[in-house]
């Protein structure tokens, strides 16, 4: 999906109200976080402590985190875009993203809208200073707009469609951001230095060799945005809302109820094996007014970023310029993408996180050994045989493709001519040809109105030797899809044999086969 | 009378916790009385003969493993009843399957071996003395659980294992002569083995229960009644 990514350098300073020209640090937690061009000129960079930053620029001036006063500095330059276009994702503050297909053929291209989004959040924050990037895919357009910035004249960079993998190539593989950190730094060591180099890796080695981590970062240096894989759009339901009576006016009210909000989604999802990706902050006011706003993480949304967001939203809404005419009397947290979720966080003592990291990488390496189709699992599904009840996926696809939740439960709903419990421990995946005799040594046969015409009393599986019945029951036919050439009919008999083993026989197309044993 | 309680509960509660040298696989489908130490030492190597009842007892040891948040994968058993696996108590989404592992079957096996706590092993035909040595040690030193599973006599596994796993007298209830269905199997399992499972011991037991068709099958513990139940056929059948 073609992406523009709008990207402002060193967002909390310029949030702060700091001039680029004077210098200037953000600092939090004793750690300058950003700073100005000019400070930046004196040789403060992110990650120092302040006295250093001071020592090396006497005049500069320290400002104290605040991430509240970033996003209500953001909101103006969001409002901006959102004349232009309604589908706007906040990355962070100081940074969205927008799909560029329907504005740029409204404006007249991408670069011409790229022109016109760095313009309008220039006006909008009052600063010049907004780089924009247009590329297909998220990371590919917001490295753009990362280079845009370093080469200072032009506010936009535009990637032809299609030609992201050759843009990307020549980039550092530091360029993967700080997500993939670690990542970037082994690539580094190992001799793997830009992206062209990972890129031209193949996947399956890189798979089996870094996880799915490296595999991700991989797809993102070959210009396939990560995120088309698995991600999804989740069902409505999964939308968490609250009431709030009365209506709330101040921000720290409404974050108290957003982060019990968030709590409850990040517990729903993870119920369902999913995380999210990226989440509608959703509120109403005592006048009807509605907000909306759409925060993505790159990674995947913990519930305390979940609430985070929330509240940033809230502050952008209520403390900022732009605030409702009313109090809010309703939130709402609605996920709008989500995708299976790696587990890749840690639990709090860590043993249970930490097997199943052992696990995952053990079958990455066993995917990259056999190729990744050689590893499934099973969902359960509706099904009459006890081998259609059951469907392999790959290890590590999504094990609810194809399954809307809504049918949730279908597995378990009554399905006429279902067998009995308990399910045959043995099926086999080629039916083994069987013979069914009678106590006249004939054959066994299954009439079309499902009735057996003798008693069976020995059974051979697979050209074996004859061994006698001492019980059975049978035969249940079954009838499905008889309205389309997929149909089909059989009757299924269950035996004893007299060696003590237990088999499911199905007769189809006037042929005995054994499906299952009870072993 | 109550103090000498409330001590007990005491030390119950202040008891450590299993340290990593003492872990033991514990089975709550299989009665404790099935093995020696009243479970399965990790790093040991089990063998199952398969038919009659091999495979549900091998689906049970998974069924402890996954249901406790570990990891269970079965190579080489493409014909492996995962209904059935549901119904003993697997958790699906934590049993991974390589059915077809071809030549390469026991650089897989030793793949897994690292993040797996029970792994299910069809052999794809006679094993190599030495596949077999190094794969042994290696499950003893990622302290897993490998289960070889073997048809009876095929000898696939060319070494003695710790414990060696097999069903006799399996007995079918609920099935009639054109009526019925199968419904519960009464088996003994027989475990035999090396060292303290040298011993071989006999335990009866309902390889699956059936209380009701509909309701997920769990394997029975054997609990005081099915003893009698056991007495009950015996008696029938002699009747």
């Amino acid at each position: 999906m073609r992406m523009l990514v709008a990207w402002y350098p060193d967002w909390p300073v310029l949030a702060a109200g700091c001039l680029p020209t004077s210098p200037a640090a953000v600092v939090r937690a004793n750690r300058v976080v950003a700073a100005t061009a000019a400070a930046r000129a004196d040789g403060v960079r992110p990650g120092l402590r302040r006295r250093e930053a001071q020592g090396r620029c006497p005049e500069l001036e320290v400002v104290t985190a605040d991430s509240g006063r970033d996003v209500r500095a953001w909101e103006p330059a969001v409002v901006a875009i959102e004349s232009l276009t309604p589908a706007i994702e906040v990355l962070a503050p100081g940074a969205l993203a927008l799909a560029t297909r329907g504005p740029s053929r409204y404006f007249g291209g991408d670069e011409a809208l790229a022109g016109l989004v760095a313009e309008a959040v220039d006006v909008a924050v009052g600063q010049p200073g907004c780089r924009v990037g247009v590329a297909d895919g998220r990371f590919t357009a917001g490295l753009a707009a990362r280079v845009a910035a370093a080469s200072g004249g032009n506010p936009a960079v535009v990637v032809p469609p299609g030609a992201s993998r050759a843009w990307l190539a020549p980039r550092a593989v530091s360029a993967l951001g700080a997500r993939f950190e670690d990542l970037s730094d082994l690539l580094m060591r190992l001799g793997v230095r830009t992206l062209g180099d990972l890129a031209a890796l193949p996947a399956p080695s890189v798979l089996g060799r870094f996880g799915p981590e490296g595999a991700e970062a991989h797809r993102l240096a070959r210009g396939q945005d990560g995120r088309a894989l698995a991600a999804r759009t989740p069902p409505p339901e999964l939308a968490v809302t609250a009431e709030l009576d009365p209506p709330a006016e101040r921000v720290d009210i409404a974050a108290f109820v957003a982060k019990a909000l968030a709590d409850e989604l990040h517990e729903q999802l993870a119920a369902l094996g999913l995380a999210c990706t990226m989440v509608a902050i959703e509120a109403e006011t005592e006048h009807g007014e509605q907000l909306v706003r759409r925060w993505r993480h790159e990674g995947s949304l913990t519930s305390a970023a979940l609430s985070e967001r929330a509240r940033w939203q809230l502050d952008g809404w209520l403390a900022g310029d732009g605030r409702p005419s009313g109090g809010l009397t309703l939130l709402r947290l609605t996920p709008e993408e989500v995708r299976p979720d790696d587990g890749r966080q840690l639990g709090f003592w860590g043993s249970a996180a930490a097997a199943d990291s052992r696990a995952s990488r053990a079958l990455a390496r066993v995917q990259g050994m056999l190729g990744p189709e050689a590893v499934v699992t099973a969902v359960r599904v509706g099904g009459r045989d006890p081998g259609q009840q059951i469907r392999l996926v790959p290890w590590g696809d999504d094990r609810t493709v194809g399954r809307d939740p809504r049918h949730r439960g279908a597995e378990v709903a009554p399905w006429p001519g279902r067998l009995a419990t308990p399910s045959p421990a043995v099926v086999y995946p080629a039916p083994l040809p069987a013979e069914v005799r009678d106590a006249q040594q004939r054959p066994v046969t299954v009439s079309g109105r499902g009735v057996l015409n003798a008693v069976p009393m020995a059974v051979s599986m697979a050209g074996g030797r004859w061994l006698e019945v001492t019980a059975w029951a049978g035969p249940w036919p079954v009838e499905e899809r008889w309205w389309d050439a997929g149909g089909r009919r059989k009757a299924r008999l269950q035996v004893l044999l007299e060696d003590a083993t237990a088999h499911l026989l199905a007769r189809q197309r006037g042929r005995w086969r054994v499906e299952a044993s009870y072993e | 009378m109550e103090d000498v309680a409330s001590l007990s509960l005491t030390a119950a509660r202040s008891r450590p916790l299993a340290t990593a040298d003492t872990r033991l696989l514990a089975i709550p489908g299989l009665p404790a009385g099935c093995f020696p130490e009243g479970g399965i030492r990790r790093g040991s190597t089990l063998r199952i003969s398969l038919m009659p009842g091999g495979m549900s007892l091998a689906l049970t040891l998974a069924a402890a493993a996954t249901s406790d948040g570990a990891w269970a994968a079965a190579v080489g058993l493409p014909s492996l009843g995962l209904l059935a696996a549901v119904e003993l108590g697997v958790r699906l989404e934590r049993l991974a399957l390589v059915p077809a592992p071809g030549e390469r079957w026991a650089a897989v096996v030793a793949a897994l071996l690292d993040g797996m706590d029970v792994l299910l092993l069809g052999p794809p035909g006679r094993v190599r003395l030495a596949d077999a040595r190094r794969l042994v040690a290696r499950t003893r030193e990622q302290a897993t659980v490998l289960v070889v599973l073997e048809s009876p006599g095929s000898r696939c596994w060319p070494e003695a294992t710790d414990l060696e796993l097999s069903v006799a007298g399996a007995t079918w209830e609920g099935l009639g002569m054109g009526h019925g269905y199968l419904r519960s199997r009464l088996v003994e399992v027989v475990v035999t083995g090396r060292r303290a499972a040298a011993r071989e011991r006999r335990t009866a037991m309902w390889l699956p229960d059936a209380e009701s068709a509909p309701a997920p099958v769990v394997p029975a513990p054997l609990v005081a009644g099915a003893d009698l139940r056991l007495e009950a056929i015996t008696a029938a059948r002699v009747g």
